[in-house]
């Protein structure tokens, strides 16, 4: 497969309109098939670059192009909470997207059906959130993102506030789900061992004003499993990641 | 390789409550209604009981028992005027639902409309209806329809203002989602901002229906001292101006009541429109 640029940020800056600098002359330039992790403290304005990459906010300057971004359904995103409709079940919130692209409730009821059958959610279509674990909301919510078969996946640090356990199956999961739909990844994170676990690039950002500071590629093969998690392998790219991570928040 | 729900993550689910249940109620439920009756039979009982040791005239202060029997031979006259103040007040419910939640959707779609218009919204609010009640009952010639209106101007506030919130509540990432999907403004409002609102509107309609009531008898009474008038209000009038203390209690008593059943019944929507999702009709569960 030839590379091709899936979305490129050129010279992107951020100034929100209190007058915080939120991300500077940001370059970055994912490729098709990827799973690019964004890594870095709280305020480097990874989740910023994310959005502006989604079209939710629009840069103060610099160029972003997101390929087929012109299509609904083309980018998905998963949030850092569920964002679940309180008041749907979880069918009626995958089919979301697709109703709201117009397509018809049959047609919308059977790629929703699939879509939560592939989240290993059988069976709970008719469940409404309230009733849903945080992993299982997690998981519908992922099940709405790929609903509409996007090329762009972004992911906001969506297993944040799950427990350990949980993380490790979603994160598992997430990466079966990738292999199987060839989706590009991108996934902010806090984490660097889901960062290492996940990603086959990882982009070091820094804080004050937010900027990519490393750019590291993770050349494990996958399929990762566990035996990937405990390799010695997984443990030199975490030493590494930390270190880029230290350097980035110490200068 | 297939991606499957862990034990995990099923064993956290939030169950449904399985407390055992007694002819259809948890013993929670019947505490909540048999407390309040004990309460309530223990007051009758010590009223009655004051009324005869003291042997308190009937015209001063009849006991229960004497308004409950002249709530029965009284139930011909009272009945038909029980009817009119309900017909009034539900009328004034529903007009004031409608177009509470039609302006409130024409607020929510526009910030210039809504600074315009709402503080007028607060002067029919502020205004007390004692006030302006003799005026509507001179400017308009059908006392049902002057009644209606000064209901409705009592109770339309609670649902705009609560519905207005509810519409502007839209939880944040949801509403970037809907843009990330390109939704239209109609699709917002349809599938994100009236769901969002729901509640609050429940919330403005039950706080409504004891204002509609209240609205309803306060205009009664304005019109009863002119003489025109046919609903409980103005049985409690002529009641008072005969002397006839123990109807003037069985008005009381329908009134009271009508303002449980409305409460309840607005309860019982709000439970029904929310039971699956919304936090206020999940009690019983963990």
């Amino acid at each position: 497969m030839v590379p091709a640029t899936v979305a490129s940020l050129e010279g992107v800056t951020k100034r929100y309109a209190n007058g915080t600098l939120a991300v500077r002359g940001v370059d970055l330039a994912v490729q098709r098939g990827d799973f690019v992790s964004l890594l870095g403290p709280s305020g480097c304005g990874k989740s910023t670059v994310l959005r502006m990459m989604a079209g939710l906010i629009a840069p103060s300057s610099g160029r972003i192009e997101v390929a087929g971004g012109g299509e609904t359904g083309d980018i998905g995103f998963v949030f850092q909470e569920p964002t679940l409709m309180p008041w749907s079940s979880a069918l009626k919130n995958v089919m979301l997207p697709l109703r709201l692209a117009g397509m018809a409730r049959a047609e919308a009821e059977r790629r929703a059906r699939a879509a939560l059958d592939s989240v290993g959610l059988a069976g709970f279509e008719g469940s409404y959130p309230r009733a849903l674990s945080g992993g299982m909301k997690m998981r519908v919510s992922i099940a709405r993102a790929l609903v509409t078969k996007p090329r762009l996946l972004l992911m906001d640090e969506p297993f944040a506030a799950l427990d350990e356990i949980t993380r490790h199956k979603l994160n598992n999961d997430l990466l079966k789900l990738w292999e199987a739909e060839r989706f590009t990844a991108v996934f902010v994170t806090h984490s660097v061992f889901e960062s290492v676990y996940l990603s086959r690039r990882i982009v070091v950002m820094a804080a004050r004003p937010g900027r990519v500071v490393e750019d590291l590629a993770v050349d494990a093969p996958y399929p990762r499993g566990e035996s990937f998690r405990t390799s010695a392998e997984y443990a030199a790219h975490c030493r590494d990641i930390s270190q880029a991570l230290d350097r980035a928040m110490g200068t | 390789m297939t991606v499957t729900l862990s034990a995990n993550e099923a064993a956290d689910a939030p169950e449904e409550n399985r407390a055992a249940r007694y002819a259809g109620l948890t013993a929670e439920g019947w505490f909540r209604i048999l407390a309040p009756t004990l309460i309530g039979v223990l007051a009758l009982v010590g009223w009655e009981a004051v009324v005869r040791i003291n042997e308190i005239p009937p015209y001063l202060l009849p006991g229960p028992l004497e308004v409950w029997r002249a709530l029965i031979r009284e139930w011909p006259s009272l009945s038909v005027s029980l009817l009119v103040t309900l017909q009034i007040t539900f009328a004034a419910l529903f007009v004031a639902a409608t177009l509470g939640l039609l302006l409130s959707v024409l607020f929510a779609q526009s910030r210039i409309i809504e600074m315009s218009l709402f503080p007028y919204a607060v002067i029919l609010q502020v205004t007390p209806v004692v006030a302006i009640a003799p005026l509507i009952i001179i400017w308009v010639d059908d006392i049902r329809l002057a009644l209606l209106i000064c209901a409705w101007i009592v109770a339309f506030f609670p649902i705009l203002s609560n519905t207005t919130l509810g519409l502007n509540s839209a939880d944040q990432n949801l509403t970037d989602l809907f843009r990330l999907y390109r939704a239209s403004r109609w699709q917002v409002l349809r599938r994100l901002r009236l769901p969002t609102a729901m509640p609050y509107f429940l919330a403005g309609l039950r706080i409504s229906g004891g204002l509609a009531l209240i609205g309803a008898i306060v205009a009664e009474f304005v019109a009863g001292t002119g003489g025109r008038a046919s609903g409980l209000a103005y049985r409690i009038l002529e009641a008072g101006y005969q002397l006839q203390i123990p109807k003037m209690f069985a008005a009381l008593v329908l009134v009271s009541l009508t303002g449980i059943a409305i409460f309840l019944a607005m309860s019982l929507i709000s439970h029904l429109a929310l039971r699956h999702w919304h936090e206020s009709a999940l009690k019983d569960r963990r």
